[in-house]
């Protein structure tokens, strides 16, 4: 072995402003062998608030640990909340090992032994994160034989990895284990060439179906949220909230809440909290505070919104664009004009936002709900003056995330509350609160002008968006003209949305997705060619094509011209780097209006496919959640009063609206793998919006398709 | 204020010396520290809380802990006997029927409570009964069939 490759620990210079220095990973963790990568790439740089990309750590940012009794530990800043990486990581990282997948533990979310993450979101663990620490366990298995080399005398080329005991080829009764080789060791690696990783044909773990590892924990009430940690002392906390976001305090009386037994009110500046050590009581206290606010509210509501933002004084972006407009509306038969609309919708996790803080010896340690602890660190740091190892941030499991937790107001709320009250402080958001403090999936409009030719070949795409995010507005199809137009907000204008926007699942696709495959759909009707047809005729991408045979195939598809009263629509897309496409059938009541979906089938291909049985897990998720946007959930606003904050009115999918789910995955061993969690939700609403017109005749340019909304649309049949 | 409630929790005579108003679900939690009951919403509106009170499914965050003084309450720790999964518990493992596993207390307890007064339910039975547990991953379909394969497993006398 070779001394530059391979340094013990006391020759190590180390300065590493965040987080513990390297040196405290041997007092904490322990000894053993510990494998560290640089910084990857851009994309999670750039991804990260200038504040974080500014404090990315220049040396590592993820490593992987072998300990002396040869248990195998990844550490990531990544956390859990229902996605499967739990149990996906470690199946990546087992292959190139060379060891058993059980045998790889992995420690999640703690800003103080874990490296520096951006936020658990976008699809990128798998394809980013993952890939990482295939690279990772690649080198740690490059310098566990380089061990065994030395100690057996054998050259590496000579030895062979199984089950995480390395064997002489020449001579198999000379092995050694990777416990006995990382036994009294306390060896740092830094990576930053990339050895080659095992051969996909070769892979024991990766592709193959495993339940996940925390179901157990999870159905005997063991799992640890964090609203289940409990400290000594501790105190729950209840903030006092404006009535709307337009709000003002101009004054406040809370001598009513301080005669509630065992309360203490707490103020700093516009934060005015109750605390006691009884939940019950803070619930009580809350409300007997009496404050008066000023408004200034924009007028502006659910049902004005499209126009608003149709008027508002915005920044017209020119995305991209081909050929040439002007001549591509001369060379079309037909020409449609459509505007989509689709409002604003929330998060609704089970668990709320969620945090305790403790402040002790100058140490602010918060445990939270967040999909992104360094971001929460981050922010507590600069909120309350606090250097980088006088915080850490702790995320036990996640009660579902999809995007509204990678904002953590809670807990900088539970921070300074333990500061301001010097007791640990617990602050479990109320269903309320989880709904008006909620980062919704903003509001937008689409407006698209198309066309096609006599032979039913689309020559014109003109893509207009309107205070929606561009993920997914990308056309997909094959056409020689186009144009993508994003208006945004105007930097010092009136802002359009009153009230937080931010990541909801596949972040504005469903928009994008939902605007473009209805559109495809009103052409392929007007060309009098069967939707399915229409598509394969336009599409050139090969994985979409695969996609739409293999959904048309699963479904059992016949061709017909729609609307053709079978009910039956089509819809595709693309999201995180992965393909998808969908069929699905429902039956409409014309006399009430109501949708119901019978049947959804859906095809993706996300590349190599991890854990099958965790891919189809989030694509049933994804079908599941996205009947709620597309036929039932609107968050319901006036100014910035959100009107809609209890799950008796916010309508989420219920057990009555599940259709049978029928998936297909289409792996490829051969591709790096892609996002799986997020793709199969995008194209739910124009799926059914295709079926119910295929049903009926009637057409829907917003969501949800509500039965108001489907018998409205059946009078214009 | 404070009243000794005596009630079978999770299978012991427990007493507590309380408030008899406190809601049910702080009490399991903050006082006996049975946090696999979850809140959700505070309304009854989810399910997260449910717990068996006399063999039915209730919403913990609706009732006091004087509604269960003399009564029978189990929760999502008492359910496993002997260390050994309740069939419920099992079948949501062996189907993978859950995600962040937020709402999974509550919908095993919700579960375990329909299929004691109804040890074969139809599938549209099942969802009829499942209907007002909420799940915000969309396990829906796999615990539909993890409460159908526990119902085999019961009637089975296993």
């Amino acid at each position: 072995m070779k001394k530059d490759q391979i340094k013990d620990q006391d020759s190590l210079e180390i300065s590493e402003p965040h987080g513990m220095p390297r040196r405290d990973f041997f007092k904490i963790l322990g000894g053993g062998i510990f494998i560290f990568v640089r910084p990857w790439g851009a994309l999670d740089i750039i991804g990260a608030p200038a504040e974080q990309a500014r404090g990315v750590p220049k040396d590592y940012n993820a490593f992987l640990r072998i300990a002396e009794d040869g248990t195998i530990t990844c550490y990531t800043g990544k956390i859990e909340m229902g996605q499967g990486i739990i149990t996906s990581l470690p199946q990546m990282m087992a292959d190139e090992l060379n060891v058993p997948y059980e045998r790889i533990k992995i420690v999640m979310g703690d800003t103080d032994i874990c490296p520096w993450d951006q936020g658990t979101w976008g699809s990128l663990s798998t394809r980013i994160f993952g890939q990482i620490m295939r690279t990772v366990s690649a080198e740690a298995r490059g310098v566990l034989l380089e061990l065994a080399s030395a100690q057996m005398g054998v050259p590496v080329s000579q030895l062979e990895v199984k089950d995480g005991i390395v064997t002489d080829s020449k001579d198999s009764r000379k092995t050694v284990t990777y416990a006995q080789l990382a036994k009294g060791k306390k060896i740092e690696k830094f990576l930053d060439v990339k050895p080659s990783m095992e051969d996909y044909t070769k892979f024991k773990s990766i592709g193959k179906s495993y339940n996940r590892t925390d179901s157990t924990l999870k159905v005997t009430g063991e799992a640890k949220f964090t609203g289940d940690m409990k400290l000594p002392g501790m105190v729950f906390a209840r903030i006092l909230r404006p009535p709307s976001h337009a709000a003002k305090m101009t004054s406040v009386d809370y001598s009513g809440a301080e005669k509630i037994a065992g309360t203490k009110v707490v103020r700093d500046g516009d934060l005015v909290a109750v605390i006691n050590e009884n939940h019950d009581k803070a619930d009580e206290a809350i409300v007997k505070i009496k404050a008066e606010y000023s408004f200034h509210e924009v007028p502006v509501n659910d049902k004005t919104i499209y126009e608003f933002m149709l008027k508002a004084e915005s920044t017209a972006m020119a995305l991209k664009s081909s050929g040439d407009i002007e001549a591509g509306q001369k060379i079309c038969d037909k020409t449609f004009e459509s505007e989509f609309h689709d409002p604003y919708v929330a998060h609704s996790a089970i668990e709320t936002h969620t945090a305790l803080a403790q402040l002790e010896g100058g140490k602010m340690t918060v445990w939270a709900s967040t999909q992104s602890p360094f971001g929460l660190r981050e922010s507590i740091m600069r909120e309350l003056g606090l250097p980088a190892e006088k915080v850490r941030v702790i995320t036990p499991f996640v009660g579902g995330g999809f995007g509204g937790k990678g904002e953590f107001q809670q807990g900088v709320e539970a921070a300074k509350l333990a500061k301001l009250t010097g007791k640990p402080v617990m602050l479990m958001w109320t269903r309320e609160e989880e709904f008006i403090y909620d980062t919704f999936h903003p509001a937008g409009v689409v407006k698209i002008k198309s066309g096609i030719d006599k032979t039913g070949l689309i020559k014109l795409w003109d893509y207009n968006l309107y205070y929606s995010g561009t993920r997914g507005a990308d056309a997909i199809y094959d056409i020689p003209n186009t144009k993508f137009t994003h208006y945004g907000q105007k930097s010092g204008g009136t802002p359009v949305h009153q009230f937080g926007t931010g990541a909801w699942r596949a972040p504005n696709n469903n928009t994008n997705t939902f605007a473009r495959e209805v559109q495809i759909d009103i052409m392929a009707a007007a060309a009098g060619i069967d939707p399915l047809e229409f598509r394969l005729k336009n599409l050139k991408d090969e994985h979409i094509l695969d996609c739409l045979k293999a959904v048309a195939d699963k479904f059992g598809y016949v061709a017909g011209k729609g609307p053709s009263g079978r009910g039956i629509g089509i819809a595709c897309g693309s999201d995180a780097g992965a393909w998808v496409a969908h069929i699905a059938e429902v039956k409409v009541d014309k006399t009430t209006g109501k949708v119901k979906v019978v049947s959804i089938a859906c095809a993706q291909d996300m590349g190599l496919c991890i854990n099958p049985e965790g891919a189809t897990i989030q694509m049933e998720g994804c079908i599941t959640m996205g009947l709620g946007y597309t036929l039932g959930e609107e968050v319901l606003f006036e100014g910035g009063k959100i009107l809609t904050h209890s799950l008796d009115v916010y309508n989420i999918p219920r057990f009555s609206w599940l259709p049978k789910i029928d998936t297909v995955i289409l792996d490829r061993k051969d591709k790096p793998p892609q996002g799986g969690g997020e793709p199969a939700i995008i194209a739910i609403g124009a799926v059914i919006a295709n079926a119910i017109f295929d049903a009926t005749g009637a057409r829907l340019y917003r969501l949800p398709m509500t039965p108001e909304r489907v018998l409205e649309a059946l009078k214009k049949v | 204020m404070e009243e000794t409630i005596k009630f079978q929790l999770n299978g012991k005579k427990t007493e507590a010396l309380i408030d008899p108003t406190q809601t049910l679900l702080w009490v399991l939690r903050n006082h006996f520290g049975l946090t696999g009951t979850k809140f959700g919403c505070g309304m009854g509106f989810c399910g997260a809380c449910t717990v068996l009170i006399d063999n039915e499914p209730v919403r913990s965050c609706q009732l006091s802990v004087g509604d269960a003084a003399g009564k029978n309450v189990v929760t999502i720790e008492g359910l496993a006997t002997n260390g050994k999964l309740h069939p419920v518990q099992k079948a949501f493992v062996e189907h993978d029927a859950l995600q962040c596993g937020y709402c999974t207390p509550g919908m095993i307890m919700n579960a375990a409570g329909l299929l004691i007064k109804n040890p074969v339910p139809s599938v549209q039975q099942i969802k009829d009964g499942m209907e007002n547990n909420l799940c915000r991953c969309g396990a829906h379909m796999r615990i539909i069939e993890a409460v159908q394969t526990a119902s085999k497993e019961m009637k089975g006398g296993k």
